[in-house]
C-alpha cells in the first residue's frame, strides 16, 4: 500500500493502533465508515504491544536512542484560504521512560546442554503511581511492578522511582516448597535470543475480566473468533514472607489448606452477602472499606485475601467503592473457569490486531509506518477538513483521532503527569510451583512501608507467551541467596510507561472533530480504553450502533458494483502484524477457551 | 450509506435454511429405506455400513440401525482376520466418538461404543478412560459416561486406589457432584476396609490382589480413614452448606447399622390359644420356613399376618388347634424355628399363667439408635461439637440441623429431646415446604422416645398424648400393650399397622382428626375405644370395630357420625357386642 497514493478521502483517518483506536476503528469500519488507519510504527498495538524477545530487545533500543527530533517540513503549500495547519507531534517517545535492562544469565549455555522441557516465564507488568513526585494523590492505588523481593541493585533508576523499586535488602520471600529440583536445567541467553521468537512479551500487564466491556465487546462484535484465550488459573498474594494461593472460587475454598472450615464459611458467607447491595452496606458508605471488613468478625486472614486480592483497593478505599469491586470480580467469576479473567494465547497485544482485522474486513485501511504530519482545520468552523500524511498527499477526512503521544506537547492541555512503573522478569520458575506447570497466575503484592501495591501477571508456556525449558540458576549475585527454592530470575526490563488514565478526549486545544485516545492505564481491566472508544464513536456517528455483531461470512452479499475490499483488506491488517500467523495456527493448544457466550 | 456491507434478510436465511432442510430429509429418507431394504434381505456388507454410520451420524439414537450395524460387524467377525477385525473395530471407536460429540448423552452410541470395546481383540482401555476423562470434564454428570466409565474400569482392573484419586480430582473441581461422592462410597470399604478384629492401625492397602467383592465385604471404612473423610466433606459443607450431595454423603459415613435379622418376640395366649411372633423385620411367614414346637411336638399352624393387607409383616399370628394348650395347671414351652435364618426362640406358658412373653426390648436392642450407631459415641461427639458450630454461622440452614437431629438421636435420644423438638420447629419454620416431612419424622422419633420410657419402666402402658402426633410408626414394638393412649395429637387415621397390637384393651384417641380406622381389625381383646372429637363421619368407618369380638364401650362423641339418621340402632347392629356407647 506505502507505494501507492492513498484515496484521497476518508470518513475517518485514525493516527495510532492502540486498543481504543483499533476499537474505534473497527466501530466505524462496521457501519460502513470510510477508515483509513495509520500508525508510524512499525508494529500494531503501540504502547499495548506484545513483542517476540529479539523484537523488544530491538524496542528497547529504539527508545533508549536518542528521539531524532524529525524534520517538520512546510507543508503550508498544502493549505487553502481559510484553512490553517496544525503540526503533529513525529513520535510519542515521551510515554516510554527510564528503561533498565539487567541480564543474569551467561551468554552461552554451561555444560549440560540439554534441550530444555519444561519452563515457567514470567511477566510481570505492573503500574505504579509516582508516589515520591506526588505523594498526596494516594487514592488511585497505582500498582508498581514488581517482582517480590528480587529487585536489580544498583538501580540507576531516575528520582521519580526511588523508593518504589523494591530494595536489595528487603525481606526475602520465603522459599516455596521445593519443585523437583535436580531436573532443571540452565537457560543461557543465546538460547533467550535463539528461542526469542517464541515470547510474546507484553507492554502491559492487563487482565480480561469475564464480564467486563472489553470480553463483553468481544462477544457482541463477534471479534472474539479472531482470538483464542485461556483462564488465568489462580490467584496469588505476598503475606508474611510467602506466596500464597487466594482462593477465591467454590472449588478454591473447598480445597484450600489455609483456612479453616470456619473461615471457609465465614469467606463464602461474605461473598455471597456481597453479590447483591443491601442496607448494611450503604450504612458503611464514606467508611473505609477496611473498617466494613473488619467489622464483618473475618479475621486477618480473610481480610487480606479480600482487601487486596479479591477487592484489589487500598486500605482506605471507600466501602462503596470496595464492594462494587468485590462484585465485579464475583460476577466475573465461573464465566470461564476458576478465577474471574481472561488471558489472550499469544499476548495482550491481539486484542487490538483482532480489532483491527475486523476494521479491515469491513473495509478500513491499513498502513504501517505511516504518519499523519499535521491537521488542516479549517479556520471559521474550526473543524478538522483533512490531514497530511508523512509523505505530504491531502486526505480530507470528517473526522480524526489520534493517539495522546502525537498530539504535539503545545496543544496537549493535561500533560501525563504520572507515570506507571513496569517490569519484564523472565524467570525460569513459577513463584509458587503447583501440580500443574501451566499456570496462569495473577500475583497481587499488597503495600508495604509506603511503596504502593503490584501486581503481577505470570505467564506460562500454555499462553504461548514464552518458551518451554526448565532450568536451574544459581549464579544470581547477592539478590537470591536462596536460590535454589526459589525461581531465578534470567532477564528482567524495568520501564516507566505514560499512565493513559487522565486524558480526555476532548478538551485538548485542537478542532471539535479531533479525538484523543489514551495510552494503557494501571488499572487490572480494559474498562478505561473501551468506555473511551466507545464514547469516542458515539460523537462521531451518534445514530449508530457500536459494534453490532458481525454477521456470519456466508450472509454477505458481493454484487458487482460494491466489491467493499473485504478480502483483500483483512490480508493486509494480518500480514503487516508480523507474518508469524501460521507458525501461531500451528502452536495452538486443546485448552483454549475460545469466547462463546455461556449457553 | 454507501460502503455498508448488505447482508441476507432474515427472510432469505430462513428459505435457504428451510430448503436445506428438505434437501437433507430427502437424503435420510432415502438412505433409511435403502438400510432397511438390505436388512430386510439380510446384506451384511460394507455399503451398509456406510449407509448406516452415515444416518447415524446425523440421529445417534436409531436404536434400529445400531442393531444392525452390530449383526454386520459380528458377521465380519466371522469372515476376516484379527487384525482386520482390530482395524473395523478401531474405526467404530472413532465413529462413536464422533457421534458422542454430537450427542453426548446417546445412549444408542454409548452402548455400542461399549458393545464394540468388550469385543476388541487387543483393546486400549487407556484411551478409553482418557475419553471418559474428557467428557466428564465437560459434563460432570453425564451418567451415561459414568456407566460406560465402570465397564472400563471393570474391564481394565484399575486399581482401586486410582479410582479414589480420581475421586478426589472430581470432588476438588465440583464438590456439587454427588456422582462421585457416591463412587466413593463404593470404593473406600475396598481401600480401607474396617478391621474386623479388635482396632488395629489402617494397614495399607493391598495392591496387588483384586479387591473382594462389595457382596461379601462389609459396607464400613476404618476409623483412620473415615476420620479423614471427616474432614473432607466437612470442608464441602463449610464452604457450602446448601449443597446436599456433601450432606448425603456425610449421612453415609456415619453409618447404617444392618439389623440383626431375628425373631423377636414370641407371645403366647392361653384363653384364645393364639400365638404371636414379631421379627426384627417384616417377612413373609408363609415362605421363610416358620415352624412351631410345642413341648417337643410340631404342630401343624396356619400364620397369617395382622391384617389382610400385608404380605409382608413383622407381626404374624397363628391359632394352636383347640385344647391344645388350654388347661390352664399345664406349664407350656414353645419353640419358634425360623428355618431360613436357622435361628430360634423359646418361651414358656407357667402352670396358672394365661399369657406369656419371651423377648429382646427396644432398649437391649439399642434399636432406634442404629441408623448412626455404629460409630464411637466419642467420634459422633466431636462430628456433633463440629457441626453445631456450623449451626451457629447457619442457624437456619436446614441439613445442618437435620444432620444435628440424628447426630443427637444417635448419641443420647432421650436427653436431646427437648433440643431436637427445638430444631424441629426451627426445619418447619425455614422449610416449610417439606413441614409435613419433618412432622412425621418427629412423631417417629417421638414414638421411639416413648418406647423407650415405657421399656425403663416395664409397664405396658403406651402413652404420648399431646405431642403433635402427625403419623404412627413401630407399631411392632407394641405387640404387648394393652393400653395405649394417642388423645390430642394430629393422627388422621389408625393404619392398618396398627392391628399389631395384639395385646391392646384399652384405645384412648381422644381429639385427634382420625377418620379411618382400618387398623382397630380383629384386635381379640379390645373392649374399650374412646374417639371422642375425631372426624368419623360414616358408619361404614366403624365396620372394622365389628371385628373386635370383646369391643364393650365405645365414644363417639364430637364425631360427624353422631349425626347421622338412626345411628344409635344402626350401631346396636352393627356393634352389638357394644354396651356402653356415648354418642
Amino acid at each position: 500500500m506505502a507505494a501507492e497514493d492513498l484515496p484521497s478521502e476518508f470518513d475517518v483517518v485514525i493516527l495510532g493502533t492502540g486498543l481504543a483506536e483499533s476499537v474505534v476503528a473497527a466501530a466505524c469500519s462496521r457501519v460502513g465508515q470510510r477508515v483509513l488507519h495509520v500508525d508510524r510504527r512499525s508494529y500494531y498495538a503501540a504502547n499495548w504491544a506484545s513483542f517476540t524477545f529479539n523484537a523488544l530487545l530491538t524496542w528497547i533500543q529504539e527508545h533508549k536512542a536518542e528521539s531524532l527530533s524529525e524534520e517538520v517540513q512546510d507543508r503550508s503549500s498544502l493549505v487553502e484560504e481559510g484553512e490553517e495547519l496544525i503540526y503533529l507531534s513525529g513520535s510519542d517517545s515521551a510515554s516510554i521512560s527510564n528503561l533498565q535492562v539487567f541480564c543474569y544469565i551467561s551468554e552461552e549455555a554451561e555444560e549440560e546442554e540439554e534441550p530444555p522441557n519444561t519452563t515457567e516465564e514470567e511477566e510481570a507488568g505492573a503500574a505504579g503511581e509516582d508516589a515520591a513526585k506526588e505523594p498526596s494523590e494516594t487514592e488511585s492505588a497505582g500498582s508498581k511492578e514488581e517482582e517480590t523481593g528480587e529487585a536489580a541493585e544498583g538501580d540507576e533508576q531516575a528520582a521519580q522511582e526511588q523508593g518504589e523499586e523494591p530494595e536489595a535488602d528487603q525481606p526475602q520471600p520465603s522459599a516455596p516448597p521445593s519443585q523437583s529440583e535436580p531436573t532443571r536445567k540452565k537457560i543461557s541467553y543465546t538460547q533467550l535470543e535463539k528461542e526469542g521468537r517464541r515470547f510474546n512479551i507484553d507492554l502491559v500487564s492487563k487482565l480480561m475480566y469475564s464480564r467486563g466491556s472489553l470480553v463483553d465487546l468481544l462477544i457482541k462484535s463477534n471479534v472474539s473468533r479472531y482470538a483464542e484465550f485461556k483462564n488465568v488459573t489462580r490467584i496469588l498474594t505476598y503475606r508474611h514472607g510467602s506466596v500464597e494461593q487466594v482462593p477465591c472460587s467454590r472449588a478454591d475454598v473447598f480445597a484450600s489448606r489455609q483456612l479453616s472450615v470456619v473461615e471457609k464459611r465465614k469467606l463464602m458467607r461474605f461473598l455471597t452477602s456481597c453479590v447483591e447491595e443491601t442496607e448494611e452496606h450503604q450504612a458503611y458508605n464514606g467508611r473505609p472499606f477496611l473498617e466494613f471488613l473488619r467489622e464483618q468478625q473475618l479475621g486477618d486472614n480473610l481480610q487480606h485475601f479480600l482487601l487486596h486480592s479479591i477487592a484489589m483497593v487500598t486500605e482506605d478505599t471507600l466501602t462503596e467503592v470496595g464492594l462494587a469491586s468485590t462484585r465485579h470480580f464475583l460476577r466475573c467469576l465461573g464465566r470461564y473457569g476458576n478465577t474471574p479473567f481472561l488471558f489472550p494465547v499469544y499476548g495482550l497485544g491481539e486484542i487490538p490486531q483482532c480489532f483491527c482485522r475486523m476494521s479491515a474486513v469491513f473495509g478500513g485501511i491499513y498502513c504501517l509506518r505511516h504518519s499523519v504530519s499535521c491537521l488542516i482545520v479549517d479556520k471559521d468552523s474550526n473543524r478538522c477538513k483533512a490531514v497530511i500524511d508523512s509523505r505530504g498527499q491531502r486526505i480530507s477526512c470528517s473526522h480524526f483521532v489520534v493517539e495522546d503521544g502525537f498530539v504535539g506537547a503545545d496543544r496537549q492541555v493535561t500533560t501525563p503527569t504520572r507515570f506507571l512503573s513496569r517490569a519484564v522478569l523472565i524467570t525460569d520458575a513459577s513463584v509458587l510451583p503447583g501440580d500443574s506447570e501451566q499456570q496462569v497466575s495473577l500475583v497481587t503484592v499488597p503495600p508495604t512501608d509506603g511503596r504502593p501495591a503490584v501486581n503481577m501477571v505470570e505467564l506460562s508456556p500454555s499462553t504461548m507467551t514464552c518458551i518451554p525449558g526448565t532450568c536451574e540458576f544459581t549464579c544470581c549475585v547477592s539478590v537470591c541467596p536462596s536460590a535454589e527454592n526459589r525461581p531465578a530470575v534470567l532477564w528482567c526490563l524495568y520501564f516507566n510507561m505514560a499512565d493513559g488514565s487522565g486524558v480526555e478526549p476532548e478538551g485538548h486545544d485542537l478542532p471539535s472533530n479531533v479525538y484523543v485516545c489514551s495510552g494503557p492505564d494501571g488499572a487490572l481491566g480494559h474498562e478505561h480504553a473501551i468506555k473511551q472508544a466507545e464514547s469516542i464513536f458515539l460523537k462521531i456517528l451518534p445514530e449508530e450502533e457500536f459494534c453490532p455483531p458481525a454477521p456470519n461470512p456466508e450472509d454477505i452479499i458481493y454484487d458487482g458494483e460494491n466489491t467493499s475490499p473485504t478480502s483483500t483488506g483483512e490480508e493486509e491488517g494480518l500480514t503487516a502484524a508480523g507474518g508469524e500467523g501460521e507458525e501461531k495456527q500451528q502452536e495452538q493448544q486443546e485448552e483454549e477457551t475460545s469466547l462463546q457466550p455461556e449457553e | 450509506m454507501h460502503g455498508r456491507v448488505k447482508i441476507k434478510t432474515t427472510a432469505q436465511q430462513e428459505e435457504e435454511k428451510r430448503k436445506e432442510r428438505e434437501k437433507k430429509l430427502k437424503i435420510y429418507v432415502a438412505a433409511r429405506d435403502a438400510c432397511f431394504s438390505k436388512r430386510n434381505e439380510g446384506i451384511w456388507d460394507d455399503e451398509a455400513l456406510q449407509l448406516t454410520q452415515q444416518l447415524l451420524s446425523s440421529n445417534p439414537d436409531f436404536a434400529t440401525l445400531w442393531n444392525y450395524r452390530r449383526e454386520i460387524l459380528m458377521h465380519l467377525e466371522t469372515v476376516k482376520d484379527k487384525d482386520e477385525v482390530q482395524k473395523i473395530y478401531e474405526a467404530e471407536l472413532s465413529f462413536t466418538e464422533s457421534c458422542l460429540k454430537v450427542n453426548p448423552k446417546s445412549y444408542g452410541s454409548w452402548h455400542h461404543r461399549g458393545w464394540v470395546s468388550a469385543r476388541l481383540p487387543r483393546p486400549d482401555w487407556a484411551r478409553e478412560l482418557t475419553l471418559c476423562d474428557r467428557c466428564l470434564s465437560l459434563d460432570d454428570r453425564n451418567f451415561h459416561c459414568w456407566d460406560y466409565r465402570r465397564m472400563v474400569v471393570k474391564m481394565s482392573g484399575v486399581p482401586v486406589d486410582q479410582e479414589l484419586a480420581f475421586t478426589d480430582r472430581l470432588i476438588g473441581s465440583n464438590f456439587s457432584n454427588y456422582s462421585s461422592w457416591h463412587y466413593r462410597s463404593t470404593l473406600l470399604p475396598l481401600l480401607h476396609p474396617e478391621s474386623p478384629e479388635p482396632p488395629s492401625p489402617c494397614r495399607e492397602p493391598p495392591q496387588s490382589s483384586p479387591p473382594p467383592s462389595p457382596q461379601t465385604h462389609s459396607h464400613r471404612v476404618c476409623e483412620e480413614q473415615l476420620l479423614k473423610e471427616y474432614e473432607l466433606v466437612q470442608n464441602a459443607f463449610f464452604t457450602d452448606p446448601n449443597d446436599q450431595s456433601a450432606w448425603f454423603y456425610y449421612r453415609w459415613l456415619l453409618g447404617r447399622a444392618e439389623r440383626e435379622e431375628m425373631i423377636s418376640c414370641v407371645y403366647v395366649n392361653r384363653d384364645e390359644e393364639r400365638v404371636a411372633v414379631a421379627f426384627s423385620r417384616p417377612v413373609n411367614a408363609q415362605s421363610v420356613g416358620l415352624f412351631l414346637v410345642l413341648d417337643g411336638q410340631p404342630q401343624r399352624v396356619e400364620w397369617r399376618s395382622v391384617h389382610p393387607r400385608f404380605k409382608q409383616s413383622p407381626v404374624w399370628i397363628c391359632n394352636l388347634p383347640p385344647g391344645t394348650i388350654s388347661d390352664i395347671t399345664n406349664e407350656r414351652n414353645l419353640t419358634v424355628h425360623w428355618t431360613e435364618k436357622h435361628t430360634h426362640r423359646d418361651c414358656a406358658l407357667y402352670t396358672g399363667r394365661t399369657e406369656s412373653w419371651c423377648r429382646d426390648s427396644a432398649t437391649d436392642q439399642e434399636l432406634f439408635r442404629s441408623e448412626l450407631s455404629v460409630e464411637k459415641t466419642s467420634v459422633l461427639q466431636s462430628e456433633l461439637q463440629s457441626v453445631k458450630q456450623l449451626q451457629e454461622l447457619e442457624p437456619l440452614n436446614k441439613w445442618c440441623l437435620l444432620t444435628i437431629i440424628l447426630l443427637m438421636r444417635a448419641l443420647d435420644p432421650l436427653g436431646y429431646e427437648q433440643e431436637m423438638l427445638a430444631h424441629f420447629r426451627t426445619l418447619k419454620e425455614v422449610d416449610s415446604m417439606r413441614s409435613a416431612y419433618y412432622s412425621d419424622l418427629c412423631s417417629k422419633f417421638m414414638i421411639e422416645n416413648t418406647i423407650l420410657k415405657m421399656e425403663y419402666a416395664e409397664v405396658r402402658v403406651f402413652s404420648i398424648s399431646d405431642k403433635n402426633l402427625t403419623t404412627l410408626c413401630h407399631l411392632d414394638q407394641l405387640l404387648l400393650v394393652t393400653h395405649i393412649n394417642l388423645s390430642s395429637n394430629h393422627l388422621q387415621r389408625l393404619p392398618p399397622q396398627f392391628a399389631m397390637l395384639q395385646c391392646l384393651e384399652v384405645l384412648e384417641a381422644d381429639n385427634n382428626a382420625i377418620e379411618n380406622l382400618e387398623g382397630v381389625y380383629h384386635l381379640p381383646k379390645l373392649e374399650e375405644v374412646l374417639l371422642k372429637n375425631n372426624k368419623i363421619s360414616t358408619l361404614a368407618d366403624l365396620q372394622t370395630l365389628a371385628s373386635c369380638p370383646k369391643l364393650k364401650r365405645l365414644d363417639l362423641r364430637g364425631n360427624p357420625v353422631t349425626q347421622t339418621a338412626n345411628v344409635e340402632s344402626e350401631l346396636a347392629e352393627l356393634l352389638p357386642s357394644v354396651t356402653d356407647l356415648l354418642l
